[in-house]
C-alpha cells in the first residue's frame, strides 16, 4: 500500500453496471454458468429440477465433497496435490464406524445408543484424519518427496487399511445420533431455518455496511448507495430463497406418521412439517465461513498464498515454507474426516467403496472453482460452487435420463473447458 | 432415441399433471454398475415387460458406488417413479434409499441381490437349486470317484448357498461310500486364473487321481478345464452356471458337463411385471409365486425364485431357440457333437 498516494487517488471513470457494483467477475461467471445449467436442466426434465425437493437433494448430495474442495484450495494454492482424499475418507470413516459399533459400545462397555459415542466418535475420527493428513505433510515438506507420489502412495494404503480393519465389509446401523450429519436424518425445520436465514442476512448487511464504512474512514472511493442497495439485495435475496425453497420440501406424510408412532403420538389430520436446512449443509457453511476467514484474514492463510505465489520468495522472507506444509495437509486431512461423517451418516453404514474416485471429484470442484495448479491462487467460496456445478450436470444428466458413459464423458468435457475459459480470463485481466 | 423419448414422456407429465400416470405407472430401476456386459440383457426384457404394461421405464447407473445409487434413487423418486427395481450395489447401505422409498409410498423390488430391508421384495434365482443341479448332472456322469469342489468368492453369500445345494446331492453317495471329496477350495474374486491355480495344486496334492470337478459358475469351470487339459485329463465331468458363451461351447465339446443357465430375460421380464403389480397397489404377499423367506442375516422378506435351467448335451438345442447365444459360436471347433451341432 506504501505505493499508494494516500490523499490523491487517481479515478478511472466508470464503466459499466458491473463495474459500478465491483463484483468478482470470475465468480459472476461460474454463477452464470450455473443458473444456465440449472434453467437448462429444468426445461429438459420438465420442470422437475428446480423443485423443492430436488434442491434439497441436490445440496446434501454436494456437501461431502465439497467440504474437502476447501482444503483442496490450500493444498493446490501451495503447488500441492492431494489424491489420497478419497482413500483417506475411507479409512477415517471405518475409524469412527469401528468406534461407533465396537471399540466403545463393546470394548470400552459404553454399551449402543450412549449419547457420548457420536461426538467422542467424531473427535477421535478429525484426529485421525488430521494425523494422517499431517504424517503426508511431514514427508511433502520436510523429505521433500513430490506430493504427488506421496498422495499417490497414500490413495493405494488408505484405501486398502480401511478394507483391512473392516475386511471390507458394510459395517452398521451406524449411532443414530450421528446420523444426524446424513441430510435427511437430521434437519433443522422451518422455524429453525428462518431464524438462521435472517441472522445471515442481518450478519451480511452489517458486512456490507461495516466494508463501506471501513473504506469511507480511510478516505478511499466507495462505490454508490444504490449499488450498495442493490448487492445488499441480492445477498439478501439469494439467503432467503435458499431457504424458502429448503422450506418448500414437506416430510413425506409416511415419514411424519412414522415418527408419530416412535413416539407413542396419533398424527393429527392434514399435519405437515418440513425439513428445512439440513444440519450436513450448516456444517458446510460453517466450514466455508470459517476457511474464508482462514484464507484471508489470519497469518497462516497470509502465509499460504504468498507461499503458492512464489515459494523461494516465501521462504527467503522467513515463512517456514515446511511446517505450512505440514499444517495445510494436517487441515485437509482433519475436512476428509468431517467429509467422512457426513458421507457415512448419509449411508447409515459404513461401506467398502466409500469415497471411491472422491479425490478426482474434489480436485474437480477445486480446479473449476478457480484454483490455479500453478499455485497462488483460488477461492473457498469458488470451489464450493464449483462442486454444486459438478453434481448439478451429474444428478441433471441422470434426471435427463443420458447414459452413464456420456454423463462421465460430459463431465470430463467441462472439466477441461473450464480451466481453458479460466485461462482466457486470466490472460485478459492481467496482459 | 432414449433420450428423446423420456423428454417427451417428461415434458407430457408436466403438462398432464401428476394424474397422468393413472394408466401408466413409472417404473424407475437404479443399476448398481451398467459396465458388465449381462445387465444389458436384463435391462432389454425389462424395459420389454413394461413397456408391453402400458407402463413407462426410466433408470440410472450407479457406477458401482453406494454413494451414487442413494442419489440416484432420491432422484428417480423425484422423477415421479411409482415403483422401483433395485440391483442393490451393497446390501445394507441401500437402507436409506428403500427408506425413503417406503415413506414415498413407492414399492421396491430387490433384483438379483438381496436387500437386508422386509419392505423391500425380493426376486432372484433359486441360487440352492442350481447348487443341486449341478451336482445332479455331475453326479450322473460320474457316479463313482473322486470329486473336487471348486467353489466361489468367500466374500459373497451365494457361494455358500450354491455350495449347500451341491452338498444335498451329495451326501447320499458319500455316505454310501461311493464318492469322496478329495478337495475343495475357494476361488477368490470368482476369477478363473485364481481357479485355475487351486486346480493345478490340487491336482499335483492328488497326483491327478480326480474323477470329476463340480466348480460353481463358468468362470471357475474354465479354470479348472484349463488345468485338466494341461494334464490332458479334459473330458472328466465339470459343471458351470450362467450360460457364458465359452462355456456352452465346451458343454459342446464335451469338457463340460452342464451350465445352469440362468435365463437373465425371465428375471428382467419378472422384474418389470412384479413392479407394475406391486405399483398398482398388489400386496407383496399377493405376487404370483411369492413366498416367504428368511435371510441368512435372519430379515423376513418376500420373495420370487425362479428356477434355473440345466443345460446339457442333451438339450443344447434350448439355448439357441432361446436366441441366447447364435448356432457358430456355440458350434465352433465342434464336429459330430451333440444338436444342434451334427
Amino acid at each position: 500500500m506504501s505505493d499508494t498516494p494516500a490523499n490523491a487517488p487517481v479515478q478511472a471513470p466508470r464503466k459499466n453496471f458491473f463495474q459500478t457494483l465491483e463484483l468478482d467477475t470470475r465468480l459472476l461467471g461460474m454463477i452464470g454458468a450455473f443458473v444456465v445449467l440449472a434453467i437448462a436442466f429444468d426445461l429438459l426434465t420438465g420442470g422437475r429440477f428446480l423443485t423443492p425437493r430436488n434442491v434439497f437433494n441436490l445440496t446434501i448430495q454436494t456437501v461431502s465433497v465439497a467440504i474437502m474442495a476447501t482444503g483442496m484450495v490450500f493444498v493446490i494454492v501451495t503447488r500441492n496435490i492431494d489424491l489420497s482424499v478419497g482413500a483417506l475418507l475411507a479409512t477415517t470413516s471405518a475409524v469412527m464406524a469401528m468406534m461407533q459399533t465396537w471399540i466403545l459400545p463393546d470394548l470400552l462397555g459404553m454399551g449402543l445408543g450412549n449419547p457420548l459415542i457420536a461426538p467422542i466418535a467424531i473427535v477421535v475420527g478429525l484426529f485421525v484424519g488430521g494425523l494422517i493428513g499431517a504424517f503426508q505433510g511431514y514427508l511433502v515438506g520436510y523429505l521433500t518427496i513430490p506430493a504427488f507420489i506421496v498422495t499417490l502412495g497414500g490413495f493405494l494404503v488408505w484405501r486398502n487399511t480401511a478394507w483391512y480393519m473392516t475386511n471390507g465389509q458394510t459395517i452398521g446401523p451406524l449411532d443414530p445420533n450421528f446420523q444426524v450429519f446424513g441430510g435427511t436424518n437430521g434437519t433443522l425445520g422451518a422455524t429453525w431455518s428462518w431464524v438462521l436465514a435472517a441472522l445471515a442476512v442481518g450478519f451480511a448487511l452489517y458486512g456490507i455496511w461495516a466494508a463501506r464504512r471501513n473504506k469511507q474512514a480511510h478516505e478511499f472511493d466507495v462505490k454508490p448507495l444504490w449499488a450498495e442497495f442493490v448487492i445488499a439485495a441480492i445477498v439478501s435475496g439469494t439467503i432467503l430463497g435458499f431457504v424458502a425453497m429448503l422450506n418448500a420440501y414437506e416430510i413425506p406424510t409416511r415419514r411424519l406418521a412414522r415418527l408419530f408412532e416412535a413416539r407413542g403420538e396419533v398424527m393429527p389430520e392434514g399435519y405437515t412439517e418440513a425439513y428445512g436446512l439440513p444440519i450436513s449443509v450448516l456444517v458446510l457453511v460453517i466450514v466455508a465461513i470459517g476457511m474464508t476467514v482462514i484464507a484471508q484474514r489470519t497469518r497462516f492463510g497470509r502465509y499460504i498464498f504468498a507461499t503458492g505465489g512464489n515459494p523461494e520468495a516465501a521462504a527467503l522472507s522467513g515463512i517456514n515454507t515446511r511446517a505450512l506444509t505440514v499444517k495445510v495437509f494436517a487441515l485437509m486431512g482433519a475436512l476428509t474426516a468431517l467429509s467422512a461423517v457426513v458421507a457415512s451418516a448419509r449411508l447409515g453404514n459404513h461401506t467398502n467403496d466409500i469415497g471411491t474416485l472422491d479425490e478426482l471429484r474434489v480436485i474437480a470442484a477445486a480446479v473449476i472453482g478457480g484454483t490455479a495448479l500453478s499455485g497462488g491462487f483460488g477461492t473457498i467460496r469458488g470451489a464450493i460452487l464449483g462442486a454444486l456445478i459438478m453434481q448439478s450436470l451429474q444428478s441433471g444428466m441422470a434426471m435427463v435420463g443420458v447414459d452413464a458413459p456420456l454423463q462421465n464423458i460430459v463431465v470430463g468435457a467441462v472439466l477441461v473447458f473450464a480451466v481453458w475459459i479460466d485461462i482466457i480470463y486470466r490472460k485478459r485481466t492481467e496482459g | 432415441m432414449k433420450l428423446t423419448k423420456i423428454i417427451a414422456v417428461s415434458a407430457m407429465a408436466a403438462i398432464m399433471g401428476t394424474t397422468a400416470f393413472a394408466e401408466g405407472k413409472v417404473i424407475g430401476v437404479s443399476w448398481s454398475n451398467f459396465q458388465e456386459e449381462r445387465w444389458k440383457t436384463d435391462e432389454a426384457a425389462m424395459v420389454a415387460a413394461i413397456e408391453a404394461n402400458g407402463d413407462s421405464y426410466i433408470s440410472a447407473d450407479a457406477q458401482s458406488s453406494s454413494s451414487k445409487q442413494l442419489s440416484d434413487i432420491e432422484s428417480l423418486i423425484a422423477q415421479g417413479a411409482d415403483a422401483l427395481i433395485i440391483l442393490a450395489q451393497d446390501a445394507q447401505a441401500i437402507g436409506p434409499a428403500v427408506a425413503a422409498a417406503a415413506d414415498e409410498g413407492i414399492p421396491v423390488v430387490g433384483y438379483d441381490r438381496l436387500i437386508e430391508d422386509p419392505r423391500a421384495f425380493y426376486l432372484t434365482f433359486d441360487n440352492v437349486e442350481v447348487g443341486r443341479m449341478q451336482a445332479r448332472a455331475v453326479l450322473a456322469a460320474q457316479p463313482t470317484g473322486n470329486y473336487v469342489m471348486i467353489k466361489g468368492s468367500p466374500t459373497d453369500p451365494n457361494a455358500d448357498f450354491l455350495r449347500g445345494g451341491q452338498q444335498e446331492v451329495l451326501q447320499a453317495a458319500i455316505d454310501a461310500g461311493d464318492i469322496t471329496i478329495v478337495a475343495e477350495a475357494y476361488t477368490d474374486g470368482w476369477l478363473p486364473a485364481n481357479a485355475q491355480r487351486n486346480m493345478e495344486q490340487i491336482l499335483t496334492a492328488q497326483d491327478n487321481k480326480v474323477d470329476a470337478v463340480v466348480a460353481s459358475n463358468d468362470g471357475t469351470a474354465g479354470g479348472a478345464v484349463a488345468a485338466l487339459t494341461a494334464q490332458g485329463m479334459d473330458g472328466i465331468p465339470v459343471s458351470g452356471q450362467d450360460g457364458d458363451h465359452a462355456a456352452l461351447n465346451r458343454v459342446a465339446l464335451g469338457t463340460q458337463t452342464v451350465s445352469v443357465w440362468k435365463d437373465a430375460r425371465a428375471l428382467g421380464a419378472a422384474a418389470g411385471n412384479i413392479a407394475a403389480a406391486m405399483a398398482d397397489g398388489t400386496a407383496m404377499a399377493d405376487i404370483d409365486g411369492a413366498m416367504s423367506w428368511t435371510s441368512p442375516a435372519g430379515t423376513d422378506m418376500t420373495a420370487v425364485f425362479l428356477a434355473p435351467v440345466p443345460v446339457t448335451a442333451a438339450n443344447l438345442s434350448v439355448v439357441v431357440d432361446a436366441g441366447w447365444i447364435t448356432q457358430e459360436s456355440l458350434c465352433q471347433g465342434v464336429s459330430n457333437g451333440p444338436a444342434p451341432c451334427n
